[in-house]
């Protein structure tokens, strides 16, 4: 057991998706603990029907994002020491999706719009074609590589004001993922790809103000990629196919 | 309605364009109406051109021009966001169009006075 080198202040939302309201508790200080151990060390010591999601702990899966102190982040990589504020800390679920209790979001309309961006591969060869030659420093390779380590962790999702304010945008993540495709030589689906992801709730719905790019815990560039959907979607529509 | 998920430079360089694009659209009636005089009574327009000459109006011209340049350099930097090749300097934009508009606006100033 490590030592106890103090105390936090912690409040965590807790209650249904109405009845929302702040829980204050009294959490030891860990030295090299992250923001999950805190929700962790509530829920074994006194709180066992706190409702949460995490499960690798090391920042590979993107289940453990919440908001912290007013901030989307992955709570597995987020040490105390480095996010707390006068000894307090402040956990809430993430913005702009539901809540399902506690701190345990539902991600199901965020994956929707995965579905909704044409966010799936569309192959153009079968298993008896031979590997397709891509150079890894072709342009589109690059451009595909730069989007492609996103975890799905809705953090950008969170910190966007345009998906506040407009439901219906598919917003950074799934429009990021769409851009590594229309970067993907091997892929055949980026005509719908591009239609999907213009109109209403679609790219040209972004502001460019960056919050996706500033939280992404991945240092991936959400409004590069929507910026490139832009320009992919003004190509289209000057050929004809939008 | 500054969050802290909100505090970082390009989201002030955002609300810097919105609110100087709902400010020139309130300026707008105010300029159409004195263009209108113009065109009217010379004796109405040549006394609204000596209201403008006070130092509070000129100030306030100070203000419009910087509203206005800052609406037109925060336009070009969406636009180079937007089509031109990604650049890593998007703060330095940000910065940049804000910077030129001050030194557009202080140079209106000083020709003004
Ligand atoms: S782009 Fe970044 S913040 Fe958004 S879902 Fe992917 S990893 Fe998470
Ligand atoms: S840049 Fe676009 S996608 Fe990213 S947070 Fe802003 S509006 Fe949302
Ligand atoms: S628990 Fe897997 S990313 Fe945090």
């Amino acid at each position: 057991m490590r030592e106890e080198i103090g105390k936090i202040q912690v409040q965590v939302r807790r209650g249904g998706p109405d009845d929302g309201r702040l829980v204050d508790y009294e959490v030891p200080l860990l030295a090299s603990q992250t923001v999950l151990d805190v929700v962790t060390w509530i829920q074994r010591n006194l709180e066992p029907a706190l409702s949460y999601r995490f499960a690798c702990r090391v920042g590979m899966c993107g289940s453990c994002a919440m908001t912290v102190n007013g901030r989307p982040r992955w709570t597995c990589r987020s040490h105390v020491t480095d996010v707390m504020k006068d000894g307090r800390i402040r956990i809430e679920p993430l913005r702009n999706l539901p809540v399902i209790k506690d701190l345990a979001c539902d991600l199901s309309g965020f994956f929707d719009k995965w579905q909704r961006a044409e966010g799936a591969f569309v192959p153009t060869q079968t298993r008896k074609d031979s590997l397709a030659p891509i150079a890894p420093q072709e342009p589109a390779r690059q451009a595909a590589s730069a989007g492609i380590e996103c975890i799905n962790c809705a953090v950008c999702y969170a910190a966007c004001d345009a998906v506040e304010q407009n439901p219906e945008y598919l917003g950074p993540a799934a429009l990021n993922r769409a851009w590594t495709l229309v970067n993907d030589a091997r892929d055949g689906g980026n005509r719908a790809r591009l239609q999907a992801v213009t109109g209403p709730g679609g790219c040209q719905s972004c502001h460019s103000q960056q919050g996706c790019t500033s939280h992404c815990p991945n240092a991936l560039n959400p409004t590069r990629s929507i910026a490139g959907l832009k320009q992919a979607a003004a190509r289209a529509w000057l050929r004809g196919e939008l | 309605m500054i969050r802290p998920h909100r505090s970082q430079p390009l989201w002030y360089a955002f609300i810097l364009h919105r609110l100087s694009g709902i400010g020139l659209a309130l300026f707008l009636p105010l300029h159409f109406y004195l263009l209108g005089l113009a065109l009217g009574d010379s004796a109405d327009f040549d006394a609204a051109l000596q209201w403008t000459e006070q130092p509070l109006v000129k100030a306030a011209e100070f203000g419009l021009v910087f509203l206005l340049s800052v609406h037109l350099f925060g336009g070009l930097r969406l636009l180079v966001l937007e089509f031109f090749a990604w650049t890593a300097a998007q703060k330095t934009l940000a910065a940049a169009a804000a910077g030129l508009s001050f030194f557009v606006a202080c140079g209106f100033l000083l020709r003004a006075i």
